[in-house]
């Protein structure tokens, strides 16, 4: 005779396995199914397309009144479950009890709410269920402004439905880029780039701090820089826990989750369990494809069948028309990975594999996902793709492989986008000069000026030959930034600026980038043309930096470090020189030593000990001197007219005036200046990267000097009559060296390329022109003109300069 | 094996490192960009750079006094130069980093 079968939870994971029970053994069990849902089961994860109006509710129902009827299920839906009486072996229904012989507790799992204030109010949701779709689908109804915490699936499923809907949606998440979990920052970006282009406004690393309500219902986020974003509804998703309440007062074994063995038994043999509500191992779930797997299980251990359930990979899909990205697999942990990537800017594709050995072990597509599923059984079946390592990338279909296109970044960009930054020529005009007969680099030189100025842009403009030409045009090679692209620095710098692209994962992808993440020659450049392009908008990537850069100070030979404050022009007080002093008594400083830039350097400090060695000289009134930096180092300067019987003008001032306004700013390489009191030349000013001699008449400006590996006389750019006057060419000098020469080119290397009289057109006889670039300047240095010392001496700051762990006083202890 | 915590892996920035002191020197634990760990010696095989303080890149870091390159799951130096840093096993778990003590504790070979 037939044994009493209670299932708590007509959801996903249940469905399924009543379906195999009644196949494999019907008859064998009377089944009474409770729900806390009003209705039966359904296929939850189509509850996006019903919330985009792509499907109707009815369409996705999995399970009618026909089919328990059919197999005599006793539904007793919209009626919660309270309590589990194991002694009795009865289940305790809100309309009363029912015994079971065998019990599964399928409850699924619960919405994750974060606590903030506010969080009670009418209008914020999370999305779990029908009646959470049908809430934003009424909110949608009247219109206005909707919010999303929570960037992951559910978040974005939720975000573009609304958006479907006609809403004004913003998805607010709190780490770096979108579903994090499933996929690395290229895709991320390539995710997001798709979603604004839709309409919703995604913002990153942002923190909620509280919802802020008016009679009772949600107004607006506050975010915790302050940003207030109105909403008329706010959704919730970001994350969810398993339902483990009734099991856990059951007195069943629960961890995360509730435990169960590889037959999908509980701690009681007559008890399982199955869905996101368990706990296999360690590892809880959040997706169908392994659930299934358990339904398959728990029937056959119902019926007596020995099975054993083997957890497998799963693969992530985003339910987003428009949104292609598939990823599976591991790519986030475990030592010895080895990446291929693929990236085609022109259809915005990213590819990412990532191999242990002879396996596939992860994978991470956005883009063209048809090879998904293909990638995803390599995975699943461990197979050795050492044969077809070299194609794998391009799929089972490529497997004879074609080629990244090098000239892909170039042919995406429209008609529209600038090539010749200095005289203004957009692609669609150098196109139009080719067609009509220019096929030679002159000819289009001469019939649109575009690189007839700096020259910086050539390569771009016969890159854009060689697409409208075809083969019948020869492209001299160029020398590539590093083995990550195949771009050389002046093409990346142009396409920085004319595609508008704003962070490393843009310019990786949409230059097509060989590599995941770059090299240790690529980032730093790329980190420091992002920042000179985008002042306002990046921010400095101290990852990016080579060690000195990203400490603040010089790196010695045996790893620690040398500390030179700032000393205006090369002036000092009797008050500096004690806090100098006392700063090197009380860190036992090695060796203070007069450095060839007019100051003191504090060499051999160890890293933790920085940050409190800044702050005394913070305290004292002194900041970082940069003597680590490719950007401002010194500015040498001589007594001057104030003592000196020959000097012309106030040097020192004058020096201390540029130093002033210079201090901070990021350059391609070092940039150092001196001001010399008159021809004699003590401050050494003529082998200075900018160098101002004074003269009776006024200052001559020099240029282009070095005394380094190579030593350079200065040339002479201009003479000027006020200091004012020298403040603002050095500034629209220094801009228009920021932005057009190549990451670690000084400035006679750079001139030597665009020609001082090019450079001299920019900065002195055009005055527009001179005040645009120094207006430039002045906004960045509005974000750069501060102390990173202080920074980083900050309290909160300190920790991060010492070890992590300390294990020599574990070992002491034990 | 026996894992000992280290500390939670936000505490090392993505592409970048923290070390642990132990009685024989110090370990680099470096974070890649999709938060694989690795730990390493602290001393760069050709003269004792600091890898910590290198940059990261894939799976790989370069030594910030010479730049070498080292393949951060072998230790092995890349391309032409020759060396090989000592590595120990590493892992994160629910967020919080292990090392093997056991590995740690052991006198290293000269
Ligand atoms: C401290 C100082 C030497 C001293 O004791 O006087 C110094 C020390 C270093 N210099 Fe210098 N330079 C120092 C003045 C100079 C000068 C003289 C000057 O500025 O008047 C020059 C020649 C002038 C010039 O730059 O044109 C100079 C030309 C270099 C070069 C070659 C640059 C070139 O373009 O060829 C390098 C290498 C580089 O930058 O790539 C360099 C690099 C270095 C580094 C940062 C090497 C490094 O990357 O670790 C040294 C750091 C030592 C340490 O352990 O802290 N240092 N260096 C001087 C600091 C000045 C300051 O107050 O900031
Ligand atoms: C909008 C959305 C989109 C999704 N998209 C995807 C996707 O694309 N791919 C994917 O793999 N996964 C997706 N998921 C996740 C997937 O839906 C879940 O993994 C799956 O539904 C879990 O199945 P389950 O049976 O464990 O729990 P559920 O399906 O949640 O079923 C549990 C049921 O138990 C009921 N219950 C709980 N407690 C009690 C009680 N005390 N008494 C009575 N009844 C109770 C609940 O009301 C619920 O109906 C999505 C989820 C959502 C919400
Ligand atoms: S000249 Fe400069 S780089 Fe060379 S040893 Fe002296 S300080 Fe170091
Ligand atoms: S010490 Fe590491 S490369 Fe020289």
């Amino acid at each position: 005779m037939a044994q009493k079968l209670v299932v708590i939870g007509a959801g996903m994971a249940s469905g399924r396995m009543l379906e195999h029970l009644f196949e494999e053994a019907p008859g064998a069990y009377e089944v009474t199914l409770f729900n806390a849902e009003p209705r039966g089961n359904y296929n939850r994860i189509m509850l996006s397309p019903v919330l985009s109006g792509e499907k109707t509710f009815p369409e996705i129902v999995t399970h009618d009144t026909a089919w328990y009827d059919a197999h005599h299920v006793t539904c007793r839906f919209g009626e919660r479950v309270t309590g589990i009486d194991r002694a009795a072996k009865l289940v305790l229904g809100e309309n009363g009890p029912v015994a079971y012989d065998k019990l599964v507790i399928a409850t699924g799992s619960t919405p994750f709410i974060i606590p903030l204030p506010g969080h009670d109010l009418a209008g914020v949701v999370a999305y779990r269920d029908l009646e959470d779709t049908n809430a934003m689908i009424a909110a949608a109804d009247k219109g206005g402004r909707a919010v999303v915490i929570g960037g992951g699936l559910l978040g974005l499923e939720a975000a573009a439905g609304l958006q479907m809907r006609g809403m004004e949606v913003t998805v607010v998440h709190i780490m770096g880029h979108l579903m994090e979990r499933q996929l690395d920052p290229s895709a991320g970006y390539l995710l997001q780039k798709a979603l604004e282009a839709r309409g919703i406004t995604v913002l990153c690393k942002a923190d909620s701090q509280e919802i802020l309500g008016e009679d009772g219902r949600v107004k607006a986020l506050k975010l915790k820089d302050g940003t207030e974003l109105p909403c008329d509804i706010l959704v919730m998703a970001v994350g969810i826990r398993p339902s483990t309440a009734l099991g856990k007062e059951a007195g069943l074994a629960v961890g995360r989750g509730i435990h169960v063995d590889d037959a999908m038994l509980t701690s009681d043999p007559d008890i399982l369990s199955v869905g996101e509500c368990v706990e296999h191992n360690g590892q809880i779930f959040g997706l169908v494809a392994p659930l299934y797997d358990q339904a398959r299980i728990a029937a056959k251990t119902l019926i007596g069948e020995a099975a054993v359930y083997v957890p497998r990979e799963v693969s992530t899909k985003l339910k987003v028309t428009g949104c292609d990205l598939f990823s599976a697999g591991d790519f986030a942990e475990g030592p010895g990975r080895e990446d291929i990537v693929f990236r085609d800017p022109g259809r915005g594709v990213y590819k990412r594999l990532v191999l242990e050995g002879d396996r596939l072990v992860g994978a991470v597509i956005y883009g063209d996902t048809t090879d998904g599923n293909w990638f995803f059984g390599l995975i699943k079946d461990a197979t050795d793709i050492s044969a077809m390592r070299d194609t794998l990338i391009f799929g089972p279909s490529f497997q004879g492989g074609a080629q990244a296109d090098p000239l892909a970044a170039v042919a995406a960009l429209p008609p529209e986008a600038e090539i010749c930054g200095c005289n203004g020529v957009c692609k669609g005009k150098i196109v139009a000069a080719i067609q009509s007969g220019a096929t030679t680099l002159d000819a289009v030189k001469a019939e649109t000026k575009a690189s007839a100025s700096c020259g910086s842009c050539t390569n771009l403009v016969e890159q854009v030959m060689a697409l409208t030409l075809g083969d019948v045009f020869a492209r001299p090679t160029v020398q590539p930034m590093c083995k990550c692209t195949d771009h050389s620095h002046e093409d990346v710098r142009l396409l920085i600026k004319s595609r508008g692209l704003k962070s490393m994962p843009a310019v990786m992808q949409e230059l097509g980038w060989k590599t995941p993440d770059g090299c240790a020659s690529c980032r730093p450049a790329l980190n420091y043309y992002l920042l000179a392009d985008w002042p306002l908008e990046y921010k400095d990537e101290r990852q990016a930096r080579f060690v000195n850069e990203r400490n603040h100070a010089n790196i010695q030979k045996d790893g620690t470090y040398s500390v030179v404050p700032r000393m205006w022009g090369g002036v000092t007080t009797p008050a500096e020189l004690r806090a100098i002093a006392d700063a090197a008594e009380k860190y036992a400083v090695p060796l203070v030593k007069v450095t060839g830039g007019q100051r003191l350097d504090l060499l051999g400090v160890r890293k933790e000990d920085l940050p409190g060695i800044w702050a005394d000289l913070n305290a004292a009134g002194m900041v970082s001197g940069h003597a680590y930096t490719k950007g401002l180092r010194t500015v040498k300067t001589c007594v001057g007219s104030e003592f000196c019987r020959f000097g012309t003008q106030d040097s020192t001032g004058l020096g201390i005036r540029l130093e002033k306004h210079l201090w901070g700013s990021w350059t391609p390489h070092k940039l150092k200046l001196a001001v010399t009191g008159c021809p004699r030349n003590c401050a050494e000013a003529t082998c200075k990267d900018i160098g101002v001699v004074c003269v009776d008449s006024g200052y001559q400006i020099h240029v282009g000097g070095a005394a380094g590996m190579d030593v350079r006389e200065t040339q002479l750019l201009t003479t000027v009559a006020t200091e004012d006057e020298v403040i603002e060419i050095v500034s629209a000098f220094t801009q228009l060296y920021r932005e057009t020469a190549r990451y670690l080119h000084r400035i006679y290397k750079w001139l030597d390329k665009v020609g001082l009289d090019w450079a001299r057109e920019q900065v002195v006889d055009d005055l527009e022109n001179r005040r645009a670039l120094a207006a430039r300047f002045e906004v960045s240095q509005s974000v750069y003109r501060t102390d990173p010392w202080a920074e980083h001496a900050r309290p909160s700051e300190r920790a991060k300069w010492g070890p992590m762990a300390d294990l020599t006083l574990k070992e002491a202890a034990e | 094996m026996s894992w000992i915590d280290i500390g939670a892996l936000d505490d090392i920035p993505a592409q970048g490192a923290r070390v642990v002191k132990t009685a024989q020197g110090c370990v680099a634990v470096f974070r890649t960009l999709d938060d694989q760990v690795f730990a390493l010696d602290d001393r760069c095989p050709h003269k004792g750079g600091p890898l910590s303080e290198g940059i990261v890149h894939g799976s790989s870091v370069t030594c910030p006094l010479h730049n070498w390159v080292f393949d951060m799951s072998t230790g092995a130096a890349q391309g032409a130069d020759e060396g090989v840093v000592r590595t120990y096993p590493a892992r994160v778990e629910g967020g919080r980093v292990l090392l093997d003590a056991a590995k740690l504790t052991a006198p290293r070979a000269a």
